[in-house]
């Protein structure tokens, strides 16, 4: 997995509650068999005009410039500002990997789907929970300012604004420890070899049916 | 010792080891896989060169790319067919248990689990689905990953997790004529948010919820994910029990005196604490549809559209604008006067033999209404399809003017041929009404399959309580 630190990056705001993962990555792209490739149909039915299929050259696509992704002033954010249950429905991995591809590496909303919350820091990206009130500053700030970015540290868990404005915030020590150094956990899991079997030797024991 | 929720004794029965702050391994005893979430997770099992931990602890079905007709003819989808068949290779690479396409046990995976007995209570029950919280219904542990828990869990038959919250829901009293799990469900989902158990494993409780049967649990925990919640789960007793009996990877002789003594262990104590108690009166719940683009986006069906200007704030209220703008609805329309296009009744929610029955039994004798573009019934399973066609539903349903289809999970997510067109309405028995989500620009209504059956026949949504 991707190493996450620090971040220097553009912010995008997507102003909308409860932002599934069926419209981060729709349903027929979910058909390809690799983890690669889903960025250019992040957020397709916002983002095109037309109906989008794996396999198009979405490069000649008609863009839906009313879309934030689409305006000139986010191209190169790194930074997804959202609102509350952001990733909700469909467990879909895909859904990370298409805003990893795109090449988002932070998210802040107040609140997040559990499964897409976990999901993200499989792969590199930084799901951060801000206050609903913070989260709605920093709307309005990027919202004033073109070219808003904000630095982001794991390792303090600090957000930081343009004018000093700083927001600390909550992480998991575990996936902390993981984003920081990249680390794969079935390594990680693996390392508890001995203790597995054990479990699972008394597990059977007690539950013989589970292993019949 | 203090008294134990479900969540906590199915819970503590997994821990492997936990941490100081929390996080633990815990062991899981059963792995479902489809076609569209495992091909990754294959691959890294692969790269690394690792072997599945216990392979007899996973059962594959594809389901979700399958066409639900003329299956003789296979897939035409080039890309989804590659989906299909990469299942069945790495399934006969690794040594899993598939149920192939033309399989009559195939099915959708949280409607095979429960029917094969390979879904049992005390278990933990994962698969890269969101909607495995299904299982529950059977006091397991059960809740959807991502494809890299799923390359976790094949590789270390362990998924790292931190304990949830646990919320009670109580529904007590006695359902109307008419009503069905799914109505509770969604008239849940309407009342604490779609966001409303994120963070907790719900528990469903109450008079009303031991007086439903195994499919109607398996409904109602179905869409304990719509509320937010991983899991949701029903005490086991004696439906739960009667239910397992029998089936092909129940315990049976010894083994399933021992199992069936276990499982009555498995409910709450008296006096457990939960960190959240939801109370709910089931003779106050009328039959459910859903006028917006999230499942909280629901009202009884003799209500209306609801108008933004009575949001509780300004980010809801752009919902509501957005949500009636992508559905194509005014504000305060009566329910019962929106005309629909399509119906689809079948999915992991509403997909079993009770489902086939209560449509059959709204369609006897009447017709699709002139208005309606295509009726479509979708058995969750070839079994159920099997035993619904012994029943003689498929007749009633056929002549009716319904399509009688192979099983799948179909129009409810709409990744093989049963979609949506932009701008059509669908009345449909399963689980989401995002945007898009049975096609682009689709409008999805969701309801119960009586409810589903009745609009078809009226061509617009009506009342099954009077």
């Amino acid at each position: 997995m991707r190493k996450f630190t620090l971040l220097d990056g553009l912010v995008m705001p997507l102003d909308r509650a409860n932002v599934d993962t069926d419209a981060i990555i729709p349903k027929q792209f979910l058909k390809s068999i690799k983890r690669s490739g889903f960025g250019p149909n992040a957020f397709d039915e916002w983002r095109y005009l037309d109906h989008g299929e794996p396999g198009m050259d979405n490069s000649t696509r008609p863009l839906n410039k009313d879309f934030v992704l689409n305006q000139p002033r986010y191209q190169g954010a790194q930074v997804l500002l959202a609102r509350e249950n952001f990733g909700c429905g469909s467990s879909r991995e895909h859904a990370p990997w298409a805003l990893e591809d795109y090449g988002f590496r932070v998210i802040i909303a107040p609140s997040y789907a559990d499964i897409f919350f976990n999901n993200c820091f499989k792969n590199g990206l930084l799901p951060i929970r801000l206050d609903a009130e913070k989260v709605d500053a920093l709307f309005k700030a990027v919202e004033a300012n073109v070219g808003f970015k904000l630095k982001v540290d794991l390792e303090q868990q600090t957000i930081t604004a343009p004018d000093g404005t700083s927001y600390k915030f909550e992480v998991d020590a575990f996936r902390k420890h993981c984003l920081l150094n990249g680390l794969d956990d079935i390594g990680l899991t693996l390392q508890h070899v001995d203790e597995i079997k054990a479990f699972e030797a008394k597990h059977r024991a007690a539950q013989p049916w589970l292993f019949a | 010792m203090s008294a134990k929720t479900l969540y906590d004794k199915l819970w503590d029965s997994h821990v492997v080891r936990q941490d100081a702050d929390g996080t633990a391994l815990i062991y899981i005893d059963r792995q479902l896989v489809h076609e569209v979430t495992s091909p990754q997770a294959f691959e890294g099992l692969k790269l690394a060169q690792r072997k599945p931990w216990r392979v007899a602890s996973m059962l594959a079905v594809p389901d979700h790319n399958v066409p639900t007709a003329n299956r003789a003819a296979g897939i035409t989808d080039p890309i989804a067919r590659l989906q299909v068949e990469t299942l069945d290779a790495n399934c006969a690479e690794f040594g899993l248990t598939e149920f192939k396409m033309n399989d009559i046990r195939q099915g959708i995976v949280h409607v095979i689990g429960p029917e094969q007995g390979a879904t049992l209570p005390g278990m933990t029950v994962v698969c890269g689905d969101s909607h495995t919280s299904t299982h529950g219904a059977f006091a397991a542990l059960a809740h959807g990953i991502g494809t890299s828990e799923v390359e976790h869990v094949m590789a270390t038959q362990c998924l790292v997790a931190k304990k949830s919250k646990a919320m009670q829901v109580k529904v007590e009293g006695v359902l109307g004529k008419g009503v069905t799990a799914k109505d509770i469900a969604l008239a849940v989902i309407g009342k604490i948010g779609t966001a409303g158990g994120t963070g907790f494993a719900i528990e469903f409780a109450g008079s009303a919820i031991r007086a439903l049967s195994m499919e109607g649990r398996m409904t109602l925990c179905n869409m304990a994910i719509e509320a937010g919640a991983r899991a949701g789960m029903v005490a086991a007793d004696e439906t739960t029990i009667a239910y397992c009996q029998g089936r092909p990877f129940s315990p049976q002789g010894e083994n399933w005196e021992k199992a069936e003594a276990y499982w009555r262990t498995l409910h709450s104590d008296e006096g457990a604490k939960f960190d959240a108690l939801v109370e709910v009166d089931a003779a106050q719940i009328k039959p459910q549809v859903t006028w917006g683009t999230s499942p909280e986006m629901v009202v009884a069906v003799d209500g209306r559209v609801p108008d933004p200007a009575s949001a509780p704030d300004a980010v809801k209220r752009a919902d509501w604008e957005r949500a009636l703008a992508y559905m194509g609805l005014q504000a305060n329309t009566p329910i019962n006067e929106i005309q629909i296009d399509k119906v689809f009744i079948g999915s992991c929610t509403n997909g079993r033999i009770e489902d086939m029955r209560a449509a059959a039994a709204v369609a006897k004798g009447k017709k699709v209404a002139a208005n309606v573009k295509l009726a479509m019934v979708v058995p969750g399973s070839g079994l159920v399809k099997a035993q619904a066609e012994q029943e003689g539903l498929d007749k009633i349903l056929i002549a009716a003017g319904f399509e009688w289809r192979d099983p799948g999970c179909s129009m409810c997510l709409a990744m093989n041929d049963d979609r949506l067109s932009p701008g059509e309405r669908c009345a449909a028995t399963s689980n989401r009404n995002f945007e898009g989500r049975q096609g682009q620009g689709g409008r999805t209504h969701l309801v119960s399959p009586e409810m589903a059956a009745a609009a078809a026949i009226a061509g617009h949504f009506v009342d099954v309580s009077n």
